[in-house]
């Protein structure tokens, strides 16, 4: 059958697959044989999911690998799945991510293990489906569906303050999802029937939520309606993202999840609103994104500076970490609004090297707080001697997050802060300030912990990270180099859908004299030079 | 006149089936079994009959009374598959409480058979009697528990504001007589649209309005509906918010859209603060019930409060809106309202949100269960809550009613904290030697369980033969 050949079909229900078969066919007890099945169905998935790599054609059609049927043909919805550059990307981070999560959990999960795999498989589901939906009511049914296994792995496995977190990030989310919903149904309308009783009549086209059909008219919607689903879409996004001030939920949720939570929610969770934002506020929303630059800016630096600081301040890893993922998604933010292909395919990576390093470094605490139980900073010191290759890791990853050169950070920043310049010096100059703020935390933290004399005798003896550990951070360690020395192949894949992006949101700036000339290209020179030479 | 016996027929098999049940628990021949086959044989029967007699277009029957469109196959049919899985659901309750069920399941077939002239008829005199036979039913069953103070409550604040709204409903239909000299929907319409109308049509109006605006159980008509459902029997909780509820609805579309049509401009603005009021009101207070049954009460004004949404936005996008809300919310409140008859209890023990404590550890399925129901109280997808809402959302939004569809999306949120509150305790509360109370495996409610888990999931994965099938009940009227 079709549906069983489409290779997104496939990608995306094999970690279900994997539940309903742990569900059935392995008893509780055994849960040698749960580990082992749920590692070897999201492991298969992320190897299915590499076949993307290459099935994907970025100079072909807008969308690829499409499956498309009529699901509710009343109201229009479709099942319609297709990617593009920026979805096969960060569909290759969640496989990779979740198989990554799984084999994490195998000493850190002691209790309700069935459960446990089960709600992580059926979670891969549905942030695979969120990047693979081109439809949005299927869209909006993936982002939902989502929300309760992540509430689950937090409140069951979670830490102290478990039962607060889960039902914060739940409820949380949810308002943002559901005025998002809102902002999707006056799109809806504004296609078809229009809006009877204020009298604004509508295009008259066949009802549909086809992502793709309404990016053919949603750009000629009146700015004032635009405004407005601007703004219902912000709220979803923006809490998922989390921009400044809507990241409350985040250090919570982190800080309480269990290790390969925290993984998937840094590394996937928050890219799901970075993704929205590319995919649907800026191609369908232009005039009001533009409109709504300044805002978005000012937002951007807040989270990146003030993320930042809160981080300096914290005397708990995990807590550190999280706060620093508030600022790094603030670059993510910054490098997306300023509206040019640099700051977008900067953006579009750093997404995935956020996902790589903060990822890295939860499972990095993970692996200490399973030894020792805490996460306070003066609880550690010394650990080099103790722990080398433990340090080791340690190291790669905190480099690469502070953007250290030839490490994935340092492509993805710098990129970035070209687009900020592009549009205004000053962006930039702030964005960079945040990245020295980012490199004292974290050279801080390392020094903390890993420096110095041991001084508290219970850490003179812990063992170093064992081979499975070690599995866990090395491909994470290995694409870190490779983004940061080749970068090439990622942004080959994202450029023609960012262009097609740009040439929606700002069609000025790709027609401008400035952009035909060869000097964008130019001025990405420095972190594409590996690949000049070819 | 058009008086053809024939079309009456699921309303015959139901009067027949509920005297039969009455004359056979006189005889003494009581016994459980009996008395259960009975009941289904009838609502069985009566579901034939409806889906037999189906469309007719050669109507009104009887004298302008009734109507057999889409419209009433359709929530007949609903009416009495609800009624058959209140009964399963009853069955287990009745054994376990060890009381008389020829009575019981009598009344429930009365009250359907109310229910049943409720969506077909088009004249308001007929509507109002149809709407005693049901209510009348519902304030006895309400207060079946005879030897209980809690339940002599909920059934004397039941009858005591049920009349007096039921008064105040016939107020407002005498008013409105004295206006227009008729009480036929069709006419009432064409006479409303003739100019403009006295003072004491509009008040009449608005009484009628207010009068069943009590039945659905909206703010601020809704103060018994706690009470009534915390004393009745918990089965009989269930029926009230599923029947009665989706019965009210039925009525209210039909009494607005096709006989106030040409006043909507003024009840809409009524309709749409009450909806919001409702909305807030039956979600806010919702929040601190430590009690299920008061929870799944201030749940289901909540509820009813979505569902007039589509009402005030109306349109064939309104009316299917409600007709297939009405069905996801009768399948997903009885399979709630079903896990807590199974709980473990006995009159009023085991109706703590703390009795659910650990139960996905024990039960896994049962617990699951429960979780996809408040998934689809909540609105969230993969559930027929989830479509329900979407479509009445998408209504909203369509006519123009966006502030309203906003307060319904915030405060679907804000459900979800206390649907929450019950799934904390099932999978993340607790540990050994701390649990609450075990579901009992009982054949009967354990089927209807199983019927409303499938059609939960069904109608939220797949709708679109649901939705084609309401296309034309929605059409029923001149937009």
């Amino acid at each position: 059958m079709e549906f069983f050949t489409n290779l997104l079909n496939v990608i995306c229900y094999v970690p279900l697959l994997g539940a309903l078969f742990i569900i059935f066919l392995v008893p509780k007890e055994n849960t040698k044989a749960i580990k082992l099945w749920a590692t070897l169905f999201a492991g298969a998935d992320f190897f299915i999911s590499l076949a993307l790599w290459f099935a994907y054609d970025p100079n072909g059609e807008p969308f690829q690998l499409v499956y498309k049927k009529p699901w509710i043909p009343a109201i229009g919805a479709q099942y319609f799945f297709g990617v593009d550059g920026i979805s096969v990307l960060l569909i290759l981070l969640t496989t990779l991510l979740g198989f990554i999560a799984v084999y994490s959990s195998y000493t850190a999960i002691t209790h309700r293990e069935k459960e446990y795999y089960v709600w992580l498989l059926v979670l891969q589901t549905g942030m695979l489906g969120v990047f693979m939906a081109l439809d949005f009511v299927l869209f909006y049914v993936f982002w939902e569906v989502m929300l309760v296994p992540m509430y689950f792995l937090i409140g069951v496995w979670g830490g102290p303050r478990k039962l607060y977190a889960a039902i914060k990030f739940f409820l949380y989310t949810l308002v943002g999802s559901v005025l998002m919903l809102i902002g999707i149904l006056a799109l809806y309308f504004y296609n078809s029937t229009g809006f009877a009783l204020v009298g604004l009549p509508g295009l008259g086209n066949p009802p549909t939520f086809d992502v793709t059909e309404l990016m053919k008219i949603a750009p000629s919607m009146p700015f004032s309606l635009q405004k407005w689903v601007f703004l219902a879409f912000f709220v979803g996004f923006a809490i998922k993202v989390p921009m400044f001030p809507f990241h409350t939920w985040l250090p919570d949720a982190h800080v309480e999840a269990p290790t390969a939570g925290s993984v998937i929610l840094a590394g996937v969770l928050l890219k799901m609103g970075t993704y929205g934002f590319v995919r649907f506020s800026l191609p369908l929303l232009p005039e009001a994104s533009r409109w709504a630059v300044p805002w978005m800016v000012a937002l951007a630096i807040i989270g990146i500076i003030y993320g930042a600081l809160v981080a300096m301040a914290q005397q708990d890893m995990k807590k550190l970490v999280a706060y620093s993922s508030v600022s790094h998604l603030g670059f993510v933010m910054l490098g997306m609004f300023a509206l040019n292909p640099q700051g977008l395919s900067g953006s579009l990576l750093q997404m995935i090297n956020h996902g790589l390093s903060t990822g890295g470094l939860f499972l990095l605490v993970g692996i200490i707080y399973e030894r020792r139980h805490t996460r306070g900073l003066s609880e550690f010191g010394g650990l080099a001697k103790v722990m080398p290759v433990y340090a080791t890791l340690f190291m790669i990853i905190t480099m690469a997050s502070i953007g250290l050169p030839t490490l994935n950070g340092f492509v993805g920043e710098l990129t970035i802060l070209l687009g900020a310049f592009n549009r205004n010096t000053w962006w930039a100059v702030a964005g960079a300030t945040g990245i020295v703020l980012g490199a004292a935390y974290m050279l801080w933290m390392y020094q903390r912990v890993f420096f110095g004399e041991v001084v508290h005798e219970e850490n003179r003896n812990l063992p170093d990270a064992n081979r499975r550990e070690q599995w866990t951070l090395i491909p994470l360690v290995v694409l870190c180099f490779w983004i940061g020395l080749y970068p090439k192949p990622f942004f080959k894949i994202m450029e023609p859908s960012i262009r097609r992006v740009v040439e929606v949101v700002d069609p000025g700036y790709l027609k401008a004299p400035v952009a035909s000339l060869p000097a964008p290209e130019a001025k990405r020179q420095p972190e594409a030079s590996p690949a000049a030479g070819e | 006149m058009n008086a053809n016996l024939t079309v009456l027929a699921p309303e015959l098999i139901l009067a027949g089936a509920g005297m039969l049940i009455l004359l056979a628990g006189v005889a003494g021949k009581a016994s459980q079994r009996l008395a259960f086959a009975l009941v289904n044989l009838g609502l069985v029967a009566a579901a034939a009959g409806v889906i037999a007699v189906g469309e007719r277009d050669d109507g009104p029957f009887f004298a302008g009374m009734i109507q057999l469109d889409r419209f009433a196959l359709y929530f007949r049919l609903l009416f009495v598959v609800a009624a058959l899985l209140v009964c399963w659901l009853s069955r287990p309750f009745l054994l376990r409480a060890g009381r008389n069920p020829w009575e019981y399941y009598a009344l429930v077939v009365f009250a359907t058979l109310g229910m049943a002239f409720l969506a077909s008829g088009v004249n308001l005199a007929g509507l109002y009697v149809a709407l005693e036979l049901m209510a009348l039913s519902s304030y006895i069953l309400a207060g079946y528990y005879r030897g209980e103070v809690k339940s002599h409550e909920a059934a004397t604040k039941y009858f005591v504001l049920g009349a007096l709204s039921s008064g105040v409903l016939v107020y407002g239909l005498s008013l409105l007589y004295g206006a227009f000299g008729t009480l036929s929907l069709a006419d009432l319409s064409q006479r409303l649209a003739q100019g403009p109308r006295s003072v004491a049509a509009t008040a009449g109006i608005f009484l009628l309005l207010s009068g069943m605006l009590f039945k659905v159980a909206a703010v601020p008509f809704h103060v018994w509906t706690p009470d009534v459902y915390e004393g009745a029997p918990t089965p009989i909780a269930a029926f009230f918010s599923v029947g009665p509820k989706a019965a009210a609805f039925a009525m209210l579309l039909r009494v607005l859209w096709a006989g106030l049509a040409p006043a909507s401009p003024d009840w809409r603005v009524f309709v749409s603060w009450v909806a919001a009021a409702t909305m807030v009101w039956g979600n806010v207070a919702a929040l601190t019930q430590e009690n299920v049954k008061r929870m799944l009460a201030y749940s289901s004004i909540a509820h009813a409060g979505y569902a007039l949404l589509g009402v005030v936005a109306g349109g064939p996008l309104g009316t299917q809106a409600v007709l297939f809300y009405m069905l996801a919310y009768t399948v997903t409140n009885l399979g709630a309202f079903g896990l807590v008859v199974l709980l473990a209890s006995k009159e009023y023990a085991g109706e703590k949100v703390a009795d659910f404590r650990g139960l996905a550890r024990r039960q896994p399925l049962a617990a699951f269960a429960m979780l996809l129901f408040l998934l689809s109280l909540g609105g969230i997808p993969p559930t027929a809550g989830f479509m329900g809402k979407l479509y009445l959302f998408a209504a909203a939004v369509h006519a123009g009613y966006a502030w309203l569809a906003v307060v319904g999306v915030i405060m679907s949120a804000v459900s979800l904290y206390y649907y929450f509150r019950i799934v904390r305790e099932m999978y993340l509360s607790g540990g050994e030697g701390t649990d609450g109370l075990p579901i009992l495996a009982e054949a009967w409610g354990v089927r209807a369980l199983v019927v409303c888990a499938v059609a939960t999931l069904l109608f939220g994965v797949y709708p679109t033969s649901t939705l084609d099938f309401l296309a034309p009940a929605a059409n029923i009227w001149p937009w």
